[in-house]
């Protein structure tokens, strides 16, 4: 009969990653004195890649010259108007597939067609039903973030739970009372996650729509930098694109923790 | 609470699909009384309180409620919900406040809170979200919400059944007290047949599915002199148990069958 002896090995722990923000804000300001290291020694082609210091003077340039405010005010009243339009119609639109048996099938059905044909093929119809100006960019815009977000919606209204809803009801609250308390809140979670994603998409959109046909916007801007060979301000474009991602989920972090206190 | 309400339960059957869980219930519970439905698990207990409310259509039979209803009552036939159905989003008093919203006057509103919380001990919760409180603090929220809207009947579907025994003990001590001074008529429903003995003026004994009257038992003396070790009770609880015995092996073999006011 085998035999043990001595005290018992620990085999627990682990599986707990934490996070450190030191760390994560050394490991970029490390990676981009590096690539200034690098550069400085002549091991990188400035003019394929310039350095983060020649970035910066862009971004200074442009700064003072007002012409970073032109094209930033541009994308972000068009990041904003495209994406709340998408937003909203996107909830109301998944609050009633989530909730109505009559528009439940009829609505996916439409949006399961729609919601894989990538939004950027789309781009060129809008110019003809919207025009080049603004219509046909907060279309795109207002598309792509549409999708999702009903996706997003109606799964988190389909995980609320029942009990909660005939709770409701027992206590004779009126179906509006109980979608605006009950279902809405409920599907929140769901829906500030669905936000992530679709920001990132309505970037990705917006510097699309305004390279296709704009003189205004970042994306505009980074397009004739590029046709320039100005990679000086070609990268300072895609320097303020990260730092509006950035910033963007930033926002949504702090709506997370302000409307989901009670988690 | 003079008069009070009386609810008549007349040959009621209930099946869903194929399956008849309950078959020709007549039962009347008295006004200010309380009547216990005990039986075996899937003997449909739960399924006949969702009936009582108006919150099960049953498939065959009536329920009829007669009586007068005081003119501050804003829900007369009120559960207490097996999980509590809190929700996690609102406070103590925004769960007690959900019932009472649109109903009452903001004053009147936050009146009858402080009330119905400092009745259930929860004043120096008010404020603390449900994921803080332990089950049994948050059943007795689930209490508080209930009497806030002063029911004329009570429907308690298994309310103390998610919690540990020693809460269980506690808290049945505190449901008699606070049944027998609110007057109301209830329906508690249970498979603890000490609880039974310690709350019902009658117990309805369910036979095991198809669930059918098997025996109903009166107990005349009033819940404030009733204490848990009581030989009489005991006595009860005893005679009960060999009532429902075999049906309860026989419906453990058969396995359980959902049969919820949420299902």
């Amino acid at each position: 009969m085998p035999r043990l002896d001595g005290p018992v090995p620990f085999r627990g722990g682990g599986f707990a990653p934490q996070s450190r923000a030191w760390a994560a804000a050394a490991t970029l300001l490390g990676l981009i004195a590096l690539w200034q290291a690098a550069a400085s020694a002549g091991a990188i082609p400035t003019l394929f890649l310039p350095p983060p210091a020649a970035i910066a003077r862009a971004l200074w340039h442009l700064t003072v010259s007002g012409e970073l405010w032109k094209h930033l005010s541009a994308s972000l009243s068009r990041l904003a108007v495209g994406w709340v339009l998408g937003t909203v119609f996107g909830i109301l639109t998944g609050i009633a597939v989530g909730l109505s048996s009559a528009l439940r099938s009829p609505a996916m059905a439409v949006v399961s067609a729609l919601f894989p044909i990538p939004k950027i093929a789309l781009v060129p119809l809008f110019i003809i039903w919207f025009g080049i100006g603004e219509g046909s960019k907060l279309a795109t815009l207002g598309f792509g973030v549409f999708f999702p977000t009903v996706i997003a919606t109606a799964g988190g209204v389909d995980n609320v739970s029942r009990g909660l809803i005939r709770m409701g009801q027992s206590f004779g609250l009126s179906t509006w009372e109980i979608t605006r308390k009950i279902v809405l809140p409920g599907a929140l979670p769901a829906i500030l996650s669905g936000f992530r994603v679709t920001s990132s998409i309505a970037i990705v959109l917006l510097v699309a729509a305004e390279m296709i046909g704009a003189d205004r916007g970042i994306g505009a801007f980074v397009l004739s930098a590029g046709n320039l060979y100005d990679t000086d301000n070609l990268l300072a474009g895609i320097v303020l694109l990260s730092a509006l991602g950035l910033t963007v989920a930033w926002l949504i972090g702090l709506a997370e923790r302000a409307l989901l206190r009670w988690r | 609470m003079t008069a009070g309400l009386r609810l008549v339960l007349d040959k009621v059957g209930h099946a869903y699909d194929d399956m008849t869980v309950l078959d020709d219930i007549s039962l009347t519970a008295e006004p200010g009384r309380v009547t216990v439905l005990v039986g075996p698990s899937g003997c449909g207990k739960s399924t006949l309180l969702g009936i009582m409310g108006g919150m099960l259509a049953p498939t065959t039979g009536t329920v009829c409620c007669q009586g007068e209803v005081a003119p501050d009552c804003l829900n007369p036939l009120t559960y207490v919900f097996q999980d509590f159905a809190l929700l996690p989003w609102r406070s103590v008093a925004g769960n007690v406040a959900l019932v009472l919203e649109g109903r009452l006057s903001r004053a009147e509103r936050a009146d009858r809170v402080r009330e119905v919380l400092a009745l259930t001990g929860l004043t120096a919760f008010a404020d603390a979200w449900p994921r803080q409180l332990s089950g049994g603090m948050r059943q007795r929220v689930g209490i508080a919400r209930a009497l806030a809207v002063r029911p004329a009947c009570l429907l308690m579907d298994e309310p103390l059944s998610a919690l540990d025994a020693q809460t269980r003990a506690l808290l049945l001590d505190d449901f008699a007290a606070l049944i027998e001074r609110s007057g109301t008529t209830t329906v508690y429903v249970t498979h603890n047949l000490a609880e039974a003995v310690r709350l019902g003026h009658r117990i309805v004994v369910l036979s095991r599915r198809p669930g059918r009257i098997r025996e109903i038992v009166s107990i005349d003396r009033p819940l404030s002199d009733r204490r848990a070790g009581d030989a009489d009770l005991a006595a009860m609880e005893a005679a009960l148990w060999d009532m429902i015995r075999d049906d309860a092996a026989a419906a453990e073999r058969d396995g359980p069958v959902s049969g919820h006011v949420s299902a």
